[in-house]
């Protein structure tokens, strides 16, 4: 940090500041003026740089704001019932979340199912076993996957995947499971390539680079005389990892896979393409399916001032408190676990 | 099996594993690249830029509108959030090191960062789009800046408060004001950075599709009117890909071919310019 050049400290930059006025002779003394007008001029700025982070903290709270009023109908209509009532449905006027929300909670743990062990796997390899030189485009690689906009996942995933995904692993996953009880009700049904469980399978693509990142760099923070230590009494490079780093990251490690799960839980178009949009729950993950996020997608454009339009309100009220608390816990994780660092 | 070789096999299994995760992990960008290359080359013409999108059913048609209304909207957005992010981003760094406002302001930032973006859609669609009574091109930029002002914000500040206490007390020393040092001399001093905030910002805005769903909507038909509904990449993509059509299907791959490039050049361009400036 300390060689770059700063506009500041060079002979013009410096230039540009304030030059001490001369000693001049008028009643007022110049320099009071100066100083005075300097402190005006900070105020304002301090008020102004003030206001502009008032902004951000205000739009959250006018999220939730709207969203509640604009809830309020169908809340006061069904009551809190409405998070557990498994009806959906336009002509009758009757709505109720619980379908939505099984769409959106299932997607997201078998996104974090397939995410976390991967992403853990990526994190210990480009921080203990991989060659220095290619650390860097390796990881460099996983973050660019990470911004890899979603509806090219949903896309992709509607297109290419489904359909492979359907023909070949769908129908291997019921004659592996067979008869088994309970197991082969989740794999029950026709292998249509949309559902529940591809949801899942696009949505780890999705959240494996945010949480490979998070595990990498808290992984970084480990004092490398813990790990030496450990190696010097002969420990392997997993008996390293499994009993020195996880147990020294493992506030950062949650934090990480609670912000995979916070994008899981609120992502739109990655699922939306493949998850079939039924307002229903079936207990098999082939079945099609529907998230908060899908649901408001594929409805709100179209929907009918009124109940329905109040009902998505509240699924979006839903959707972001839940989101809110996962991602908030998250970060106190994550920070906790970055600031071991400094220790 | 004694302890020793059992160790060594579990070791062994363990690194094995991590490479296959990371293999997996390449395969799966690879393969989204590759048929996103594939699919999305073959839609690229003269057509797919000088046309607009195609009415049901009919033959041909590019995505001019819909080019030019993403250009607009996130043109806004860009012209919107940056001063908002940076101003924020300042006040976090220079004012905001103990003050419980700023902590609270800092933690709601790092949240709305991973947000879900369809929600914002709805809060728009509930400040603007109701009560002024239609969806615009406006109203889709105030959603996508929603998005891209924590970008900014963290950034800037990251960047800030990575310049030593030392350049800023020699600007005060020689008597300058505080917004003076502050806008003449730390933030010109992270300059790179804070553009390199900016490029990821607009990156992230690129794709996003929810957020526009309710808020600018679609338009069929070319249009530079910002108070209009206005054709948008991210949706003309999603109603395009889920179609019955096949040239819609290939515009929507052409599109998505588009934003990816779009998105992953601005992401490398930020790296080489952070890169090249920090490292110097």
């Amino acid at each position: 940090m300390s060689e770059v050049a700063y506009p500041g400290t060079s002979p013009e930059g410096s230039s540009k500041l304030p030059s001490p006025p001369g000693r001049g002779g008028s009643a007022v003394d110049p320099h009071a003026r100066q100083v005075r007008k300097f402190r005006m001029q900070d105020l304002f700025f301090h008020q102004i740089t003030l206001l502009f982070a008032f902004i951000v903290l205000a739009a959250l709270a006018g999220i939730l704001i709207s969203l509640a009023i604009e809830a309020r109908p169908a809340l006061r209509q069904f009551g809190v019932a409405f998070l557990w009532t498994d009806v959906w449905s336009v002509p009758d006027d009757e709505f109720g979340a619980l379908s939505a929300i099984y769409g959106t909670v299932v997607t997201s743990i078998i996104a974090l199912a397939i995410a976390v062990p991967v992403s853990f796997g990526i994190a210990l390899f480009l921080t203990e076993t991989c060659p220095v030189w290619l650390r860097r485009p390796l990881g460099t690689a996983i973050e660019l996957l990470a911004g890899v906009p979603s509806i090219i996942y949903g896309i992709w995933g509607l297109f290419v995947f489904a359909p492979l995904f359907s023909e070949h692993v769908q129908p291997f996953l019921q004659a592996a499971v067979g008869d088994t009880p309970i197991i082969s009700g989740w794999f029950a049904g026709p292998p249509i390539g949309i559902g529940i469980l591809t949801a899942g399978i696009v949505l780890s693509l999705m959240v494996i680079p945010f949480v490979a990142s998070v595990m990498r760099d808290v992984f970084e923070t480990v004092p490398p005389e813990l790990k030496e230590s450990a190696y010097s009494f002969g420990c392997t490079t997993w008996e390293v990892v499994t009993n020195i780093v996880l147990p020294y990251t493992r506030v950062g490690v949650i934090g990480g896979i609670m912000l995979g799960l916070g994008r899981a839980l609120g992502e739109t178009m990655a699922v939306t393409f493949v998850i079939g949009n039924a307002n229903r729950i079936v207990g098999s993950l082939f079945a099609p399916g529907t998230s908060i996020a899908s649901t408001l997608a594929n409805e709100f454009g179209e929907a009918d001032p009124g109940l329905h339009s109040s009902s998505l309100f509240a699924l979006g009220l839903v959707l972001f408190v839940i989101t809110f608390i996962v991602l908030a816990i998250s970060q106190w994780l994550i920070r906790r676990g970055i600031a071991k660092q400094g220790k | 099996m004694n302890l020793y070789s059992r160790r060594i096999l579990t070791n062994r299994i363990g690194i094995t594993l991590s490479m296959v995760a990371m293999a997996f992990g390449l395969a799966a960008l690879l393969w989204i690249l590759w048929t996103l290359f594939s699919n999305g080359f073959a839609a690229l013409s003269w057509d797919f830029f000088t046309q607009d999108t195609p009415a049901p059913g009919t033959e041909g048609g590019g995505l001019r509108n819909a080019i030019v209304g993403s250009l607009m909207i996130i043109g806004v957005t860009t012209l919107v959030s940056t001063p908002i992010g940076i101003l924020a981003g300042i006040y976090l760094a220079e004012f905001g090191a103990t003050s419980k406002f700023a902590a609270t302001t800092r933690f709601v930032t790092d949240i709305m960062l991973s947000a879900p973006s369809i929600v914002v859609g709805l809060f728009v669609y509930a400040l603007v789009v109701a009560t002024l009574g239609g969806f615009s091109g406006w109203a889709g930029s105030l959603a996508l800046s929603l998005i891209a002002i924590p970008v900014v914000v963290r950034t800037t500040e990251n960047m800030l408060l990575l310049v030593p206490t030392a350049l800023r007390e020699a600007a005060f020393a020689v008597g300058a004001p505080r917004w003076q040092v502050s806008l003449k001399v730390t933030l010109r001093a992270v300059k790179a950075g804070v553009v390199t905030g900016i490029l990821l910002a607009i990156a992230r805005v690129t794709g996003e599709t929810a957020p526009l769903l309710f808020t600018a909507l679609n338009n069929q038909f070319f249009s530079t009117d910002m108070s209009q509904p206005m054709g948008n990449l991210p949706v003309v993509i999603f109603q395009f890909a889920m179609s019955p059509y096949d040239n819609w299907v290939s515009l929507a791959w052409g599109g998505a071919l588009l934003i990816a490039l779009l998105v992953l050049g601005i992401n490398i361009v930020a790296r080489v310019l952070f890169r090249n400036k920090t490292s110097a």
